[in-house]
């Protein structure tokens, strides 16, 4: 046995180890270490009476305040559900007229529509709902497939080339890709889109260019964006005269969309979100664009 | 480092060389279509280096029988070195990922600078890299200092601290190209898994033959420390990576559990990587050159064995309290979080003790800042700890899951305990090592000391605020009883913690590479000192017949 030495410092004795010149005092535990440790395991032991704990062969003791995390979250979802619910019974039976005049109701839509927005819709079209290259403004431009409280519930439910059966479809054609207009043709009708545009050109255009172009847009782009390019919401073809462009309004943009095509994309948000929750949103979006237009008048 | 190799262990590097390119090419052939080639390729080029390092030391005499009265410390020098280049690399990806979350242009719309991607390198990197070749370096230091016997053999050592760092490159590498098993510290694939349990049992060896021949009676504490951390690795490496591969040419594979069980079972891996890596292994350091370097006796060694065990035998089931309210049952909740409670008490117990053994010695820790960063190392052990603990309990756990909070938290153990006690550790042992009467300059270690003080508690303080105020805003309902932010919002609340972050990281890693500049410098210094190190008793020689016998 080795003979232990007294730590002048301390007073406690070494264990008369030593290790490369370490040594160890024997200083006893002291007792709070102790009691802590007896206190903190009879805590833990009460708990463990408590709730749910110790496991069988096939079950587990379920604890004397018969207290399961999942009847919690059943019975707190349940709560929230009946403190909604008298809010929530008008927007899902009232028709939007009526609610678009009930300012009590529209205050509930403002507050929830705009987190549904900020959790589902803003990666997209932005924040404040005016979009970014690749997908449109919703608070300002007219809609594609039509302003109609109907129609935008519409859209949003069933998307727009998703995977919903009964989605809303829409292809702008590869018109230089797929070789039905040369170089120069894109060039006329690019001209030509530009003249009806209310973004305008920077230079000044070609006379003769827009004139070709318009007999090129006419034998190609009418069927959907009509005669006077003003869009055909059955087929989601947006209005050229307007100064809104989805992708965007520069002479390389739109040559690029007509020779390339455009197909967009937008979820079918009937397969996550609640009938409700995409009313909400209708309501939500319906709202913006009113206030949107009263602000520019 | 070959001319140390005795002729059969030379054969035996031919022999891991050749197989390292053998196992290698094989890969890169199987694997030619898939992310795996390239690692084969790495790996076979990795033992042609070693070839060629084998081949230009052809011929070279066989080291003198003297050797064997002198500690070898040759493989600890270069785990030093390593750990300060891992420890930069794996911060300076740190501080890109955090600048990342406030500014995500930086990805620069590449896919291996995507935060996905990046995000595992630095967590490998600043863990395995930084921290593993940190625990090596130390390991075979303290061991053969504490049991007053030489390594068993020359070659073990070098081959687990190579092998280990291939595994390392592996891993990072992999990160990149896009190679994850999605399980958050353990990322690598099953083909640099298995090759790192091969190193690793080699590492427990060396550990086990050195120990049975020790002279000193009785195991330091340090050693059960370092003991417990790789058997326990071990273990927990192998039972999560249980997987099967797609196929032996493709890096992809699938885990042999799934749902819960598996989520229970990475859990039980990570949870323990934290205790038995990071908590452990840094503990063993502790006891080692916090005492040695303050010159006073361990405090109590009676609190080091109920710490010991309370640590290894509570945090085994603490596991489960990353998975608070989720599919998980609520009897393994319930458990785990009573686990982490009591944890609490040896894990303050250990903290303690380490202070308690600075008594008699805290004019040293005024003066001395190597001795500062183990004590502050000791300080920031506790109140992780405490944190740790305390976010175990269900109720805050519903506030603090899944936000800020435990990166936090996750930091003020990594940077305060794990980095703070490495840095020390590694300033006290480079000058022993190398023979130096002191590091190269006293003032940057200074430096270092407040850059990384004021970093950690920047970082730590940024997430607090950031976890909690994002925690408050995911479950704030208004009046209508729906929820009143959208995550969005939240997001753009974090933004100015998350540029503090990053300003708190910057710091952390400006005293990283500090040190590298500092150890550089005190290695590469002129002055040796002829004496044999001041700091060891001498090692008690052992006839060369009894190592070789038994090699």
């Amino acid at each position: 046995m080795s003979v232990g030495e007294r730590d002048p410092f301390t007073g406690h004795m070494t264990t008369g180890h030593e290790w490369n010149g370490i040594t160890e005092l024997n200083t006893p535990v002291p007792r709070v270490v102790i009691l802590s440790l007896i206190i903190t395991a009879a805590l833990g032991l009460v708990w463990t009476v408590l709730m749910p704990s110790w496991p069988f062969v096939t079950s587990y003791f379920p604890g004397v305040l018969g207290i399961d995390q999942r009847n919690v979250v059943a019975n707190s979802v349940a709560e929230a559900q009946a403190e909604r619910s008298p809010w929530m019974s008008s927007i899902e039976d009232q028709d939007f007229s009526a609610i678009l005049s009930n300012p009590e109701l529209m205050r509930i839509v403002r507050e929830n529509g705009r987190t549904l927005f900020g959790d589902n819709c803003a990666a997209c079209h932005g924040h404040d709902a005016k979009g970014q290259r690749g997908f449109p403004n919703i608070a300002q431009s007219p809609m594609l497939w039509g302003d109609s409280p109907e129609a935008i519930l519409q859209t949003i439910t069933v998307g727009i080339n998703s995977t919903d059966p009964n989605t809303r479809v829409s292809q702008m054609l590869a018109f230089g890709r797929d070789g039905t207009l040369t170089p120069p043709q894109i060039s006329q009708v690019t001209s030509y889109v530009q003249s009806l545009s209310a973004t305008g050109s920077a230079a000044p255009l070609d006379k003769d260019q827009v004139e070709q172009g318009k007999a090129v847009f006419a034998a190609n782009c009418v069927a959907c964006h009509g005669k006077d390019a003003k869009g055909l919401t059955d087929m989601g073809a947006p209005n050229l005269t307007d100064s809104y462009w989805i992708y965007g309004g520069e002479r390389q943009d739109m040559y690029g969309s007509i020779y390339h095509g455009r197909q967009g994309h937008m979820p079918n948000w009937g397969a996550r979100l609640s009938p409700a929750a995409i009313k909400i949103l209708t309501l939500y979006v319906l709202d913006m664009r009113k206030q949107a237009v009263g602000a520019g008048s | 480092m070959i001319s140390q190799l005795t002729g059969t262990e030379r054969v035996l590097a031919a022999l891991t060389f050749l197989l390292l390119v053998l196992f290698g090419m094989a890969m890169a052939v199987a694997g030619r279509d898939d992310l795996i080639g390239p690692h084969g390729w790495i790996i076979a080029l990795s033992g042609m280096a070693g070839i060629i390092a084998l081949l230009r030391a052809y011929g070279a005499p066989e080291p003198s029988p003297s050797r064997l009265s002198e500690y070898y410390d040759d493989p600890s020098k270069a785990g030093i070195v390593l750990t300060l280049i891992w420890g930069v690399v794996g911060m300076l990806i740190g501080v890109w990922v955090a600048a990342l979350l406030a500014w995500p242009e930086l990805t620069f719309d590449t896919e291996w600078a995507s935060f996905g991607r990046l995000r595992p390198v630095h967590t490998s990197g600043v863990i395995f890299g930084f921290g593993g070749n940190a625990l090596i370096a130390t390991s075979l230091h303290v061991l053969q200092r504490t049991t007053r016997a030489r390594l068993p053999d020359q070659f073990s050592p070098w081959f687990v601290l190579f092998g280990y760092n291939l595994f390392c490159v592996l891993a990072a590498s992999g990160y990149l190209m896009g190679i994850t098993q999605s399980k958050e510290y353990a990322e690598p694939e099953w083909y640099a898994d298995i090759f790192l349990v091969i190193v690793w049992v080699v590492y427990f060896s060396i550990y086990i033959r050195t120990l049975m021949r020790r002279n000193e009676p009785h195991i330091y504490v340090a050693n059960w420390y370092y003991m417990a951390f790789i058997l326990v690795i071990a273990l927990l490496h192998i039972v999560n990576n249980l997987v099967v591969p797609v196929s032996l040419g493709h890096a992809k594979s699938y885990s042999l559990f799934s749902g819960v069980q598996d989520a229970m079972t990475q859990w039980w891996y990570g949870h323990n990587a934290v205790a038995f890596f990071l908590t452990a292994g840094f503990l063993g350091m502790m006891y080692y050159y916090l005492p040695k370097r303050a010159g006073r006796p361990i405090y109590s060694y009676r609190m080091s064995i109920i710490s010991f065990w309370g640590i290894t035998f509570m945090y085994m089931w603490a596991g489960s309290h990353h998975l608070h309210y989720t599919a998980l049952p609520h009897w393994v909740q319930t458990l785990g979080m009573v686990f982490s409670v009591v944890l609490l008490v040896p894990s303050w117990a250990s903290a303690g003790n380490a202070l308690l053994t600075l008594n008699g010695a805290w004019h040293k820790v005024r003066d001395d800042a190597v001795l500062r960063f183990m004590m502050l190392a000791a300080i920031f052990y506790g109140l992780t700890t405490f944190e740790g603990s305390f976010l175990a309990i269900r109720a805050v756990n519903s506030l603090s899951h899944y936000t800020d909070w435990t990166v936090g938290h996750v930091h003020a153990g990594a940077l305060g305990w794990v980095a703070l006690i490495s840095y020390g550790s590694l300033y006290a042992l480079t000058p022993w090592l190398w023979k130096r009467p002191a590091l190269y300059s006293a003032r940057l270690v200074e430096w270092h000391f407040w850059l990384a003080l004021a970093g950690t508690v920047i970082y730590v303080f940024a997430m607090w605020n950031s976890g909690i105020i994002q925690g408050l805003m995911w479950r704030t309902y208004n009046d209508s009883g729906t929820l009143n932010y959208s995550f969005v919002d939240s997001l753009v609340a974090m933004h100015p913690y998350y540029i503090a972050r990053a300003f708190g990281g910057l710091l952390f890693l400006i005293g990283a590479v500090i040190a590298l500049y500092n150890i550089a410098m005190t290695i590469r210094e002129p002055r040796p000192v002829a004496t044999e190190s001041a700091s060891d008793i001498p090692l008690v020689g052992q006839p060369a017949s009894a190592v070789q016998a038994g090699e």
